[in-house]
């Protein structure tokens, strides 16, 4: 429990308002989308970049765990406070900045959450790609932090892409600036490429610097279905092959599609036992040309049906069939453990594969989507907690799919990160050596491990 | 008598929360107070600590379930569909059931801090405005959603009209035989804020030729006592409200206001069969009056006159059942309405029952965003189909200096129709 000089001492940095341990807000601060809970002892919503400098130096001086946090809203446990201390919560640092249109750079607080500045930019006619699932509730200080991705990432990169510069306060509370607002910059280490996907681990980040790109003239989408799986994953290495970048590659296995089948009335023939949406962007004359390329490309692959939309209502018609899966895999089991594996493009056919046996050896339903494109495959292990045994099927399936992903050259998460939930994990993928490489990064400049403990490595 | 749901019967519904954060891109309490305990994932995961008691009655939570409209717009977009309204309800049934309404909120705690319901309403109503509530029966929802001692200066409210809409009008109008017969559930805000949308309904279906019942004896649909947590008065006007809307032989039973609409069309179908034939029977006016080809009817009307640029409102109560074209058909097709669909037509108000009274400034940050997309809609009027609704819609538009006025869809319909 925090003592009542912190907790006062907390309360003449952040003001009362702004400080609590009640347990309502204990509990409304304990959790993420991974639904795992843990009670901190006090939450905190500081307003400025100086107010969390005093509460780190104040955390270090008291020896205080403190944890970040932005929507709550991660899939790795990275915002969840294990032991217990102070939830640092960046809901009240929401403001945009600066929009700076000459030179295509954005300054915001970590709070602002991710669809609120995308819409920001596109009215002046820019583009911020990153599109996190989540983008609608996730704070960019959050995307930052878990390096998030989504499904544009093909064509135009994950988060750590788009931040040239940041302002953090240090784990042991000094403040300081990476990077800057300009397109080139090598002096000193890429510290904003280390802070991007650490997690929260190596400094609490308050100012974000953001590269935008001119908002593409149109963009065009097509739905197709395949007669097998293999189809659709040899049309994604197939249309990488071809020199063609989509802005999206979103696919679905034959489960997912049954899922979507079963939940909807959305029309999907039973032929289609795979799914791709592909989506391309940019001049308006040059997107015809892609899709018939496209088309042309995947043509002999099994294709049931291709659907193209031509106005944004079609469009959205069609990312409907994705935007349903994730409700409808309610109808195979109540519980899922999302995992977000990532291969070398050429190999989601055989990571598919290896999938299905995995999904037969264990016998829990494995049901797969994802962003294909960048082989981002989003393994859903779908059991039930409440059937006893299946927690256990699912953590052995979920070993063999990591270990399956690495066999292929691949990593464990593409954009979710560690956290807690792949931490013990980590040892089938980083190597001793660097594992300690980064321990020691961690070490030097967090001594006293305040800043969100218990993350990534298993202490 | 019949039980609504508790929290117990609950569980499942609150176990399917997978704190994904959806909520937090669409509760409209959450959208001006950023804060966890504000928003649908937080109140779930509090409703859950109170079913399991790890929590005590503590104030901050008191306050934050306090702090929903029960406007559904989480459900709406909840991938897994999480029944949030009802868990909210439920749960201030339980704090009150518990710790009785006294701890629950000052203004409604005032009215039903004790068991016998009815005669504790009558009671209380001795310590509100006598100018106010004089013309109030006992048990009408207003009285809960508007306890006077806490309506605050700057609020703008709809007086109370002189006679009760039902005092003024015969229990039977007949009309074409060959017609359906409706009745006419016509819930508090008609009665006795609004009774010119009572006599516009009438109007409009005395133009269709349908016979309607107006029973004298139905009450307050409950909604606003289901907001307050108080079961045993909902529990009490559903079974007044059956036997009122039971006594004739109707085809449909029709509504006018989006509330009363859930009311009867949804809330007591938990309570069994009878209600649920209740509830089958429940017809929104527009939904009735497009089954019934009034659209059509419309378009052969001439277009004279003035044209009015006119916007729409969705209430929560009928977005939340889907109830979303037939208001904009029938809008669409009264000739010299210009129809304009303004941005976020389908969020939430604000007011949300007694939501209002207890965090009207809350709720006055919620009604100057939708007071901001009326008003660059560029319309003259904002038309709904809620008298909760039209008298929030209202205010917002005074407090940002707007021109436009707030009305029904039915008295557009009669002015076309005169």
């Amino acid at each position: 429990m925090l003592s009542e000089h912190n907790f006062l001492a907390l309360q003449e940095i952040v003001g009362a308002a702004n400080i609590s341990m009640s347990k309502a807000d204990r509990i409304c601060y304990s959790y993420d989308a991974t639904q795992q809970q843990y009670l901190p002892d006090a939450v905190v919503h500081p307003a400025s970049t100086d107010e969390i400098r005093r509460i780190m130096l104040l955390a270090n001086r008291e020896m205080i765990p403190v944890f970040p946090r932005g929507a709550g809203s991660g899939f790795s446990g990275g915002s969840l406070p294990v032991k217990g201390g102070i939830v640092l919560v960046t809901e009240r640092l929401d403001r945009i900045l600066e929009i700076d249109e000459q030179n295509l750079v954005a300054t915001v607080e970590p709070g602002v959450v991710t669809e609120a500045f995308q819409k920001a930019v596109e009215k002046l006619g820019l583009f911020y790609p990153p599109d996190p699932a989540s983008l609608k509730f996730s704070t960019l200080g959050g995307n930052v932090a878990e390096c998030a991705g989504g499904p544009r990432c093909v064509k135009y990169g994950v988060t750590k892409d788009f931040i040239i510069g940041l302002e953090v306060v240090t784990p042991t509370g000094d403040v300081i600036t990476t990077g800057g607002p300009t397109m080139k910059g090598v002096v000193g280490y890429d510290l904003t490429k280390l802070m991007c996907g650490s997690e929260g681990t190596l400094g609490v980040i308050t100012k974000i610097i953001i590269k935008l790109l001119p908002l593409p003239e149109a963009k065009k989408t097509m739905l197709v279905m395949f007669d097998s799986i293999d189809g659709a994953a040899q049309a994604v290495s197939a249309i990488i092959r071809g020199k063609i970048i989509p802005t999206t590659l979103e696919f679905m296995d034959g489960r997912t599609i049954d899922c979507v089948r079963q939940a909807t009335n959305l029309d999907l023939p039973p032929s289609a036992r795979a799914v791709l949406i592909i989506e391309v962007d940019g001049d308006q004359e040059f997107l015809d040309k892609q899709c018939e390329k496209i088309k042309h490309i995947i043509q002999p692959l099994g294709v049931v049906e291709i659907r193209t939309a031509t106005t944004p209502e079609e469009s959205e018609a069609l990312w409907q069939v994705r935007r349903s899966v994730s409700a409808s895999l309610r109808k195979v089991n109540p519980d899922k453990f999302n995992e977000d594996i990532c291969v070398p493009r050429s190999k989601v056919p055989e990571m598919i594969r290896k999938v299905d046996s995995i999904a037969e050896k264990y016998g829990v339903p494995i049901v797969n989507f994802g962003h294909a494109g960048d082989g981002n495959i989003h393994v859903n292990i779908m059991i039930n907690r409440k059937i006893p045994g299946d927690l256990d099927k699912a953590k052995l399936a979920i070993e063999d799919v990591f270990k399956g992903a690495l066999e292929l050259g691949g990593t464990m998460s593409g954009e979710h990160g560690v956290g807690i939930a792949k931490a013990p994990y980590i040892p089938l993928e980083i190597t001793p050596a660097a594992a300690n490489y980064m321990k020691a990064i961690k070490k030097s400049l967090d001594p006293n491990n305040i800043l969100n403990p218990g993350k990534i490595f298993l202490d | 008598m019949a039980k609504l749901k508790n929290l117990q019967d609950l569980r499942n519904e609150i176990e399917m929360c997978v704190k994904c954060g959806a909520c937090r891109a669409h509760c409209p309490v959450f959208g001006v107070e950023k804060h966890e305990g504000r928003v649908a994932r937080g109140k779930v995961a509090l409703a859950h600590a109170v079913l399991d008691q790890t929590i005590d009655f503590e104030p901050k939570m008191i306050e934050d379930i306090s702090q929903c409209l029960l406007c559904g717009s989480c459900y709406a977009q909840c991938p897994n569909k999480v029944p949030t309204d009802e868990i909210i309800a439920a749960t201030r049934r339980q704090i009150a059931a518990d710790h009785g309404l006294n701890s629950f909120g000052k203004g409604v705690a005032a009215l039903l801090g004790r068991p016998r319901l009815m005669n504790n309403l009558a009671k209380a109503g001795r310590f509100l405005s006598p100018l106010f509530f004089k013309k109030l029966p006992e048990n009408s929802g207003l009285r809960l959603r508007f306890p006077a001692p806490w309506i605050e200066a700057d609020r703008t409210l709809p007086p109370i009209a002189s006679k009760p809409f039902r005092d003024t009008v015969p229990e039977f109008i007949a009309g074409d035989p060959n017609m359906p017969t409706v009745a006419f559930f016509s819930g508090c805000g008609i009665n006795y804020m609004y009774p010119a949308i009572g006599e516009a309904f009438l109007k409009v279906l005395k133009f269709l030729g349908v016979n309607v019942f107006i029973p004298k004896e139905q009450a307050c649909c409950g909604l606003p006592a289901v907001s307050a947590g108080a079961q045993a008065t909902v529990e009490q006007l559903a079974l007044q409200n059956l036997s009122a809307l039971s006594a004739q032989r109707v085809d449909f039973v029709v509504t006018a206001c989006a509330s009363c609409h859930s009311g009867i069309g949804k809330l007591y179908s938990d309570l069994g069969t009878d209600y649920q034939t209740l509830a089958a029977k429940t017809r929104d006016i527009f939904v009735f009056l497009v089954e019934h080809g009034l659209p059509e009817k419309l378009s052969s009307l001439p277009a004279t006159g003035k044209r009015t640029r006119v916007t729409y409102h969705d209430p929560c109560h009928l977005r939340s059942h889907g109830i979303v074209s037939e208001p904009r058909q029938i809008l669409q097709a009264i000739p010299n309405i210009d129809f304009v669909e303004m941005a976020e037509a389908g969020t939430c108000c604000g007011l949300g029952g007694t939501y209002s009274v207890h965090h009207y400034q809350t709720s006055k940050k919620i009604g100057a965003k939708k007071a901001a997309h009326i008003l660059a809609s560029g319309a003259d009027l904002v038309a709904t189909n809620c008298p909760g609704c039209i008298m929030q819609l209202q205010d917002s538009i005074n407090h940002a200096q707007g021109r436009q006025r707030s009305v029904h869809i039915l008295e557009l319909l009669v002015a076309a129709l005169e």
